[in-house]
């Protein structure tokens, strides 16, 4: 089959971009649109011109570094699937494409249909992890959670990061992917002690990425690779109103030998 | 409270307590335009109650103006919440998409932000209407107190109604998403059956209100109310 592609071409962060169409003829149906691209990189490559950039690393969508739009849809028309694990008999022959990079203020393309998504990651740092003593692996079941947590906190835990739910915000906005991180650890007992002070820091690390305020459209929702649904943002803002009505607690400071 | 508001979820809270406030009034003032059907006396007597309300306790118009007060500062929260996280979303996407699709935000959700600027010129515009009379009537038509003739004779201008039915109609998608959103705001829909009974109550609300406001101006057209 043959495709035409309008691919966003940017040279870096700091480069004007534009929109360039590139052929992508006698690709097979049953490719991958990332092996796609490659077979269009490849010929460019042949030609002495620079490959389009675009990010990948498992290619069967549990990694979460692959993800742009293709025609004004996150990670493309299939529901519940990364750009690396779509394929081309998604499309018809002779399909025209737009592609374009997530666009947000927070995530600065760095190049071609790559971005940073180096918020995400301070997000995380602001709490999106336990403090346990570490040592031998404990006991797989020394600590009995109920069978609905387990399968909620999973559901959370699914989230990859890719992005998409900012991507396909129309306020830009981070709360899916916070929610998700929030959630996972606040259903389970490991996560409670800093339940509170991770729900206030998470938000706070959010807001200051500059993404903007959710509006509870539900687009994040329908293109999340993962399918994780708004309810786990229902589950953020109640956690954070909880906590704000608790006081902070005072800062720890690590016993001296 | 002050560290919540400085969040952006906080500021969202605010919108969800405003705007639940502003619901209430909306479906008793709905409520309450619905004795209109009862007659011209029932409905100017209404209109005296509402200043007398607690009445000795409380002197003329007195629980009114802590309505008043009370609205009034919902209005102010709501409206500064909104103008806030609507720059914050401007600016968290400074560079737009060539091309979007929508797939799964409603109507009513994607146009909050101007239903909610309409909205705003339709309550000045009502307020100058029907509580002052400074617009929509010929000189010496509107009379302080007689509200229900006030309200024939201002429905009886057929654009002055039209106005009234597509603002009635805005008012009505605002509530859909709004008041589904409050809920998932404040937290409290987070399993399956709660998310379809606020869904369903968002509908319903929304319906009633657009189809109790309406009546008014249509009866006023159709001739039942004269
Ligand atoms: S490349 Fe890993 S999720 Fe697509």
């Amino acid at each position: 089959m043959n495709l035409t592609l309008r691919v966003w071409r940017q040279k870096n962060a700091h480069a004007r971009g534009r929109f360039v169409t590139y052929e992508a003829r006698n690709v097979s149906p049953d490719m991958s649109f990332l092996e796609m691209l490659d077979v269009v990189n490849e010929e460019l490559i042949g030609r002495e011109q620079e490959p389009i950039a675009f990010e990948h690393d498992c290619r069967e969508g549990i990694c979460g570094a692959c993800g742009f739009m293709i025609n004004g849809i996150a990670h493309g028309p299939k529901r519940g699937t990364t750009v690396c694990q779509l394929h081309l008999r998604t499309f018809r022959d002779g399909d025209h494409l737009t592609l374009e990079p997530w666009r947000a203020k927070a995530f600065p393309v760095i190049k071609d249909l790559v971005v940073d998504r180096g918020a995400f990651d301070r997000i995380i740092q602001a709490g999106g992890f336990i403090s346990a003593p570490a040592g031998a692996a404990p006991d797989a079941n020394a600590i009995l959670v109920p069978k609905e947590d387990v399968e909620l906190a999973f559901d959370a835990a699914a989230c990859i990061g890719c992005g998409a739910c900012v991507a396909a915000c129309p306020n830009a906005s981070a709360m899916l992917f916070t929610a998700a991180k929030v959630s996972h650890l606040g259903l389970l007992p490991q996560g409670q002690p800093e339940r509170n002070d991770r729900v206030r820091n998470m938000v706070a690390a959010m807001d200051r990425e500059m993404f903007g305020g959710c509006t509870n459209m539900g687009e994040c929702q329908a293109v999340c690779p993962k399918e994780i649904t708004i309810a786990f943002i229902a589950r953020l803002n109640h956690d954070l109103l909880a906590a704000s009505f608790k006081g902070r607690k005072p800062p720890r400071t690590a016993a001296s030998p | 409270m002050i560290a919540l508001w400085s969040t952006s979820i906080g500021k969202k809270a605010v919108m969800a307590v405003t705007g639940f406030i502003l619901t209430g009034f909306v479906v008793a003032h709905m409520l309450g335009n619905l004795k209109i059907f009862q007659g011209e006396e029932k409905f100017n007597s209404y209109a005296v109650w509402l200043r007398e309300v607690g009445s000795p306790a409380l002197g003329h118009q007195q629980f009114l103006w802590v309505l008043r007060l009370i609205l009034l500062a919902a209005v102010a929260l709501h409206i500064g919440a909104a103008v806030q996280l609507t720059r914050m979303s401007y600016a968290a996407r400074p560079v737009r998409y060539r091309r979007t699709e929508a797939i799964h935000a409603t109507y009513a959700a994607r146009t909050m932000r101007w239903g909610g600027v309409i909205l705003t010129l339709f309550v000045m515009y009502h307020i100058l209407h029907f509580t002052f009379g400074a617009v929509g009537y010929a000189p010496g038509q509107y009379r302080p107190m007689s509200v229900y003739r006030n309200v024939v004779v201002g429905f009886s201008v057929w654009y002055v109604s039209a106005f009234y039915i597509v603002a009635m109609i805005a008012l009505g998608l605002h509530l859909y998403h709004g008041v589904w959103s409050m809920f998932q705001t404040l937290g409290v829909n987070t399993v399956g059956a709660d998310r379809f009974f606020f869904r369903t109550l968002a509908t319903v609300t929304s319906l009633v209100v657009i189809l109790g406001n309406i009546s008014v101006p249509v009866g006023v057209l159709a001739g039942l109310v004269r």
